[in-house]
């Protein structure tokens, strides 16, 4: 029966994870934007057998309430075991390219609002000395594409940060996890037609976040065939990837 | 990917999808163009839940529980959840559903537009008896909580429904309570049609759901022959534990000619034969009581690419004959029915304004998709039209407008309370 703080809670892959806490028992705060799919999502989780479940309306692109934002999830449940960090945005690349703005707001949202969170709950992880965090960045920060870099580049920063504070955090017995899912058939690629074989149901998705919390693990790639397949990505040479329009 | 229906036929070639992602802003009106269906899991036969050059609006992502209230077995939750879904989550409670139909891979939203029945219709009659309220999205943008007390025609008209009366986004059940998760039950044969009658009648006091099984492919004297399956909720306690997922797959779609006259008539045959004893008690899981043909996933695609009809109607029991009128008629047409279900249905009244189920019995019959087989559903059309019975639109995909009309002469009312967005395949077909 853990305590668990959600970040980016109604997005397909949090619910679809947070189900699963629900079901094992687990106390929850949920933080999210709309403060009406937040209410059915907390009706959801008590039905499905969460104890406790706390809400919190917020933007998280306004960072100055990022620091009261954790302490009032820790005040809620009164300590916290772990935190899900699940929100981002999945912008136009023609648009970015066009438009330094549209830019920024993707390493806003993506990365810098991620670090922001971060830096508190690290500190009070790391003085706790236990709790796990958990973040959703994408296969697509390993490598820079032609197709969609600036999404790639905001969670490849993600990826180095999250792989310092791991090792950071590790003599505290402190787990990061880096969650590395690839298409994943949700709102954010809703307008991705048709959805090939490649395409996962979140919920799939999240039986594999859930096993890698509990058994510790530092990078997930889910599905698992998204290994294989990054591991060729990561090694094909450049001179290819300049020929090929991927 | 293509949505079909159960028996995938008709095929569907222009069709457009739109997936309610939230009970939140769930449907921008504006964008679509054209008219709209909503699409649960698509366990409706034949083309009640197409919309041929309009849009489906997919509705199994609404799929929250809204409130479980475990101490007096209350269950509101959205319209996407299936009843697989809602079992998982009462049976551990010591709930069951109020009406469970053949097949749980059914939405709450499709169970109450085709307000479903199951094998205890004799006492409960159907499905949407146990909705206390539900909330209807028109598209005019306007929301309607509906009950009984509130807006108490739009409820009725949208129960039974087939979607046409707006989207539910969710709604409100009544549970029935259980001490266990396993059915006493008992099969019985009989030899003939009328033993039928009398068995049902006899069961219909003391067991609370009943079914027959009836080889429709035998003549002379064993026509009507079959398996009449009776059960109750065991009222032993034991642990209230769910069954998993199915284990078997149908890997593609069979031959057309997998089921012909002669595998059907051998089937059949060794059905029958299998149980040697008159009366066999068993006590069972409700998981193969309620849902058998739910052990194979796919298991529509057994009739090939081609498709098939499922037939089911009803007619009034005052004339026996009728059904072994029927069954004659089947029988020498040469069209084989793999699986044929017979049940008394009970004097409960209809819970919505276009609700199938009526007194009397019903038969459901699956055929392959073959050579005048069209020719013979519209003659059984007839005999039920003369004896006051009716089809099952959900399971219908080729029955006349004029019968249709016939069966349901409340549809111009009805037609009066669906949403001018809304419209479907069958729709089109059955008033035009």
């Amino acid at each position: 029966m853990r305590k668990m703080l959600i970040i980016g809670a109604t997005s397909d892959i949090a619910q679809a994870t947070v189900r699963l806490w629900a079901k094992a028992g687990d106390s929850l705060v949920l933080v999210a934007r709309n403060p009406e799919k937040l209410n059915i999502l907390q009706a959801d989780l008590k039905a499905r057998g969460a104890p406790v479940v706390e809400t919190i309306t917020a933007d998280l692109n306004d960072f100055d309430r990022h620091e009261a934002i954790i302490q009032t999830a820790i005040t809620k449940l009164g300590e916290l075991d772990g935190v899900l960090v699940a929100h981002g945005i999945l912008p136009d690349q023609k648009q970015c390219e066009n438009d330094y703005s549209a830019c920024e707001a993707v390493f806003r949202t993506n990365f810098l609002s991620v670090v922001s969170l971060l830096t508190p709950l690290a500190n009070y992880f790391e003085a706790k000395r236990q709790g796990v965090i958990a973040v959703i960045s994408s296969v697509a920060g390993d490598r820079g594409r032609r197709v969609n870099y600036i999404y790639g580049a905001s969670k490849g920063g993600l990826n180095t940060y999250l792989e310092g504070l791991r090792y950071r955090l590790a003599p505290a017995g402190v787990t990061v996890l880096t969650i590395k899912p690839g298409f994943v058939d949700t709102a954010m690629t809703a307008h991705r037609k048709p959805k090939g074989f490649l395409f996962a149901a979140p919920e799939t998705v999240a039986k594999d976040i859930d096993r890698a919390i509990r058994t510790k693990k530092g990078t997930l790639y889910t599905p698992w065939f998204w290994w294989w397949i990054l591991l060729v990505v990561r090694h094909t040479p450049e001179f290819i990837l300049k020929k090929i329009n991927v | 990917m293509t949505y079909h229906s159960w028996g995938r036929f008709p095929p569907v070639t222009q069709q457009r999808y739109y997936p309610v992602r939230s009970q939140v802003d769930p449907v921008d009106w504006e964008s679509i163009a054209g008219t709209v269906l909503p699409y649960g899991l698509g366990r409706s036969y034949g083309d009640s839940c197409l919309n041929e050059g309009g849009t489906l609006l997919l509705t199994t992502p609404l799929d929250h529980y809204l409130l479980f209230d475990a101490e007096q077995g209350i269950l509101r939750c959205e319209a996407g959840v299936s009843l697989a879904e809602i079992l998982e989550q009462i049976v551990p409670h010591g709930w069951f559903l109020p009406v469970t139909p053949g097949t749980k891979f059914v939405t709450l939203g499709g169970a109450i537009a085709n307000d479903v029945h199951g094998k205890n219709h004799h006492r409960a009659g159907t499905f949407g008896r146990y909705v206390r309220q539900l909330e209807l999205l028109r598209s005019d943008g306007s929301r309607w909580v509906c009950s009984p007390e509130h807006h108490p025609a739009l409820f009725r008209a949208t129960i039974g429904g087939l979607g046409l009366t707006g989207l539910i986004l969710w709604a409100e059940i009544t549970l029935k309570p259980i001490y266990s998760p396993q059915i006493e039950m008992e099969s019985i044969k009989f030899r003939h049609l009328d033993e039928f009658f009398d068995l049902s009648a006899e069961s219909d006091r003391d067991f609370e759901y009943t079914v027959a099984w009836v080889d429709c492919l035998s003549s002379g004297n064993s026509l009507g022959r079959g398996i009449f399956m009776r059960g109750n909720h065991s009222h032993e306690p034991a642990p209230l534990i769910t069954r998993q997922k199915p284990k078997l797959r149908m890997p593609g779609n069979a031959p057309n000619m997998l089921l012909n006259p002669i595998t059907i008539k051998a089937f059949n045959f060794v059905y029958y034969h299998k149980q040697r004893q008159r009366v066999k008690p068993k006590t069972t899981h409700y998981e193969p009581f309620f849902f058998p043909l739910d052990a194979v996933n796919q298991w529509n695609r057994i009739y090939g690419k081609r498709g098939f009809l499922q037939y089911q109607f009803v007619v009034p029991d005052d004339d026996p004959q009728v059904i072994t009128g029927i069954f004659k008629r089947v029988a020498a047409s040469g069209q084989g029915s793999f699986l044929a279900v017979l049940k008394t249905f009970g004097d409960v009244p209809p819970a919505g304004m276009m609700s199938f189920p009526q007194q009397g019995i019903t038969l459901a019959l699956d055929f392959p998709i073959r050579r005048n087989l069209f020719d013979l559903l519209d003659q059984i059309d007839d005999i039920i039209r003369a004896h006051h019975g009716a089809v099952y639109p959900a399971k219908d995909a080729r029955m006349s407008a004029t019968n249709f009309q016939a069966f349901y002469p409340q549809w111009e009312d009805f037609a009066t309370h669906i949403d001018p967005k809304f419209s479907s395949s069958f729709w089109r077909r059955v008033t035009k």
